[in-house]
This record gives C-alpha cells, structure tokens and sequence, in this order.
C-alpha cells in the first residue's frame, strides 16, 4: 500500500489539483454525455409517442 | 475534351474580368491585413523581419479564402453548374479549369504583390524571392484545397464562416512548408527542402483534390 | 452459427440490437475503468522521481488522445463504407462517432495541459503532438459544423463522409509536417519527458483505461446511432409501430422488443 492515509492520497505529494482535476474533468464529461444521449433519446420518442397518438 | 476546358476557363477568367471588384477585394485584403500587424506592434526592422514570413503568408492563406465561396456560387445560382455535371466531358477537368481560374485571378495577384509588402517588412533581397517562389508554388495547392471546401458547402446557410472551418486545417502544411521555406532564407540555410515539400503537397493536390471537389460538386447539387 | 451480416445493416433491425449491446459494452466499461484506476492509483510505481506524483494524469490523457486518433479512422472507414455502399447506417455510425472523438481529443488536449503545468511549468507548449491534437480537434469540429449546417440527411451524409476521407488522407501530412516544423523551431529545449521508463504495471494501467474508454466509445456511439435512427426515420412504418406497441402496454424495455 503506498497511500498511508486519505489525506495523503487526495494531496497527490502536492499535484492533487491537477490529477484529480484531470480525472475529475473526465469522469464528469464522460457521465455527462450518457445523461445527455438518455435525454435525447428520452426526448426522440416523446415526441413519436405524440406524433402517434394523434 | 480540350475545348471543354478551354471554354470552361474563357468563362470564368471573362466573368472575374466583367466584375472586377471582386479581384480587388481579394488584393485589398491581403494588403490590408499585412498593413496592420506592425500597427498592432513595435515596428522594428528586426521584428518585423521575424514574423513577415508567418504573417504574409497567413495573409496570403486569408485573402485566398475570402473568393472562395464564389468559386461555384454564381454557376450554381444560374444553372450552367448543373448544365456541367450533366455534360458528356469528364467534370474533374473542368473542375480544374475553374480552379486554375481562380488562382490566376486570386492567388497570381497575391504572389506578385507579396514582394512589395515584404519590403515594408524589411526582408532582405534573397528572402524576398523565396516569398516569390513559396507563394508562386504554395498558393496553387490553396485553390486547390479551397475548391474542396467551396463545393462541400455550396448552397448552405453560413457557408462563407463553414469553409474557414473545413479548409484552414487542411492548410496548414502549406503553411508551414511556406513560410519556413522564406525563414530558412533568411536564417542563411537552404530553402530547397521546404520548396521541394511545398511542390509535392501542391502536385498532391494536384491529383487529388479535382476528383474530391468532382465528387462533393455530385453531392451538394444532386 | 451463422449470422446474415447483412440484416442488420438496415436501421430497422440495427436499433434493438444496438439497443441490447449498449449495456454489454457500458458494463466491461464500468469494469474496465475500475480496473484502470486501481491499477493507475495503487499498483504504478509511487512518484516517479522526475515527475512526482502528476505523472499519474498519464493514465487518463494518453488513452484519450490515443481514441481520439482512433475514433477518427474508425469514423472515416464508416464514412468511406457508407459513401462507397450507399449505406445509410454506416453514415450514421459515422456521424455518432464525431461527438465522442471531438470530447476525446479535447479532453486529450485539457489533461495533457494540466499535465504541462506541474512537469513543464507552462499550460501549453507548441509541442508537435500537442498541436496536432489541436489540428484534429479542428477537424472534428468542421465535420460536425458541416453535417450540422445542411439540412437534408442525405446530403449530410455523403458531404460528411467526403470531408472525412479527405481529412483522413490530411492527417498524415499534417502531422509530418507539424513534426518537421516543431523540430527546426524547438529544437531540443523541451523533450517530452523523455519517456520515463515504461514499467510494466503503467503500461498495463494505460492499456486498461485505453480499453475502457475504447468500449465506453462503442456503448455511447451506439446510443447516439440510436438517438440518430429515432430522429430520421421519424415518420417510418417500423419506427411508429415500435412506439405504438409501447404504448399499447408492453412498456419493458424501450426498443428491445420489435
């Protein structure tokens, strides 16, 4: 284990802005795009199901 | 098959000449924006010299852009492009000769002024020949690329800003080769490799970029 | 077991079946991802002695930039199939591929400047994979902008895929030349890290996140090919039946029935 505490692992020896940044940024854009790809898809066959019932 | 060509460029070389306006833009621009960087700068022999070779031929880039949209605008606007692609002589070559018009009205301009801009810039003798010679070897690829990008966004909304978008990046080795041909110059080293690699990318083009514009030319009109 | 390719080149059959990969491919991604992290963040060396502990964002911008590059291709070979077969979904494919590959290379871009900050002391150097990182970003964007500017699907498609060959012929020569450019103006005053040695477990770290992010790619371009199917067959039999027998109450699950 090289990580003697939480602490220590969030702090990244002093880089911890720019490593959790860099994976903080991915995540986020990554979850982004699903959430969006739902919503489209969400949106594409609300407006078929409307489209329909008329 | 000749005759086809021929009067394909007749055409647009007499229609430039009926509106020239539109080849003074192109000129005025890239005098214009060549004059302005040592206006936004400290207008050093020294620096000047240092950056003349980016920024004319960025300029050079530019103003070659401005006339793009309209290489196949007016003959998709009258009907006679459509009278074109139905016709029995092969579209790549006439393609070409379009193209070859536009640089003897766009990019030839361009090149015979750049030595007098780059004595505003204070390159010395030799450099400037190279400019000549980059520019006279260089743009030809530029009309070439253009016409890929101008034909793509024929007929769509906002496509003078699009083809910016689609052919700059398709730039850039132009632009290196280019400009690093006249910095080499003027570094005292031989120029010879990057006009060499300039002339390959240009004879790429060459090859290749009449049949794409051919082929987008089909796309955008069918 | 013999499957008809084929059949599953039309959008009418390709929608439940990508509709039943999306999950396969979201749960390896998942697993994948743990995998590279635990690896990146517990068994890679602690500190590399030049780089300290930043060397770490390597796990996440070097599998990014590598997709980056291979969503392109992969995008051009859809393009290049779908303009040659006069296929329509292969155009598709092509166009969900773009949104991706263009967040792929930004983020490439982004991590590889937060990487700069602490190793090279700048956010941005005019290093030669870094500006063709650029450049390719440009080139996503132009075909995005360009599908996005014209109005019939159509014609989208097929001025798409021809902006994407010829992008694809680009690439190569952009990038030599970017290389030759950066090697007479740089010189030798920044060398990119010199490629610290390559343990084996980074590697292994590397290769997880990069098949990671390879099978989140494939999950979420299928989902957008879906997104892309519903919203251009639009007005098709297949398509109203799909959401009329939804209506109907078998309501499962979305799109797998049919």
């Amino acid at each position: 284990m090289q990580w003697q505490n939480w602490s220590a692992f969030f702090y990244m020896g002093g880089y911890g802005l720019y490593v959790w940044g860099s994976f903080g940024l991915t995540a986020i854009c990554m979850v982004w795009e699903v959430v969006a790809l739902r919503n489209r898809n969400q949106q594409a066959l609300r407006l078929l199901r409307l489209l329909t019932q008329k | 098959m000749n005759a086809a060509w021929l009067t394909v460029l007749q055409r647009d070389l007499l229609q430039a000449f009926r509106r020239r306006s539109d080849v003074a833009t192109t000129v005025f621009f890239f005098l214009i924006v060549s004059s302005l960087f040592p206006l936004g700068m400290n207008p050093e022999s020294e620096t000047l010299s240092l950056i003349a070779p980016g920024v004319l031929w960025v300029a050079a880039l530019l103003a070659g852009m401005l006339s793009l949209t309209r290489l196949f605008a007016t003959d998709f606007a009258d009907g006679s492009l459509e009278q074109m692609l139905l016709a029995p002589q092969p579209l790549t070559l006439m393609v070409l000769a379009k193209i070859l018009a536009h640089w003897l009205v766009c990019g030839l301009p361009v090149v015979l002024l750049a030595p007098i801009i780059g004595l505003q810039y204070a390159l010395p003798y030799e450099a400037l020949q190279i400019l000549m010679l980059s520019l006279l070897l260089g743009t030809p690829a530029l009309s070439l690329i253009g016409a890929i990008g101008a034909a793509l966004t024929l007929g769509v909304r906002g496509s003078g800003l699009l083809v910016a978008l689609l052919v700059l990046p398709l730039y850039i080795p132009v632009l290196i080769f280019g400009a690093g041909a006249v910095a080499a110059s003027q570094h005292g080293m031989s120029a010879q490799a990057h006009l060499s690699l300039l002339a390959a990318c240009s004879l790429l083009a060459l090859v290749l970029a009449p049949l794409a514009t051919a082929a987008a030319l089909r796309i955008s009109v069918e | 077991m013999k499957i008809n390719w084929f059949k599953y080149s039309s959008p009418q059959n390709f929608y439940p079946l990508a509709g039943r990969m999306v999950p396969w491919f979201a749960w390896l991604a998942a697993l994948l991802t743990i995998a590279g992290l635990y690896v990146s963040f517990f068994l890679a060396p602690p500190a590399d002695f030049q780089q300290k502990e930043a060397y770490r964002i390597i796990f996440v911008h070097v599998p990014a930039a590598w997709m980056s590059m291979v969503i392109y291709i992969v995008m051009a070979a859809w393009a290049g199939i779908g303009l040659a077969l006069n296929a329509r979904l292969s155009a598709m494919m092509a166009q969900a591929l773009a949104p991706t590959g263009a967040m792929f290379t930004l983020l490439a871009l982004v991590t590889g400047s937060l990487w700069g900050k602490p190793t090279w002391g700048t956010w941005w150097v005019w290093d030669a994979r870094l500006t063709s990182e650029l450049i390719l970003l440009f080139l996503y964007l132009g075909f995005i902008a360009l599908q996005a500017a014209i109005d019939d699907p159509r014609r989208a498609d097929r001025a798409g895929a021809l902006l994407a060959l010829v992008g694809a012929v680009n690439v190569p020569i952009i990038y030599f030349s970017v290389k030759w450019w950066n090697t007479l103006h740089q010189g030798s005053s920044i060398s990119m890290g010199a490629a610290p040695k390559m343990v084996v477990t980074m590697l292994t770290g590397m290769l997880l996140m990069a098949l990671a992010f390879w099978m989140y790619a494939i999950a979420v371009a299928l989902m957008r090919a879906r997104c892309i199917i519903l919203e251009r067959e639009r007005n098709s039999e297949w398509v109203k039946e799909l959401v009329g027998a939804e209506i109907c109450g078998s309501q499962t699950k979305t799109g797998v029935n049919a």
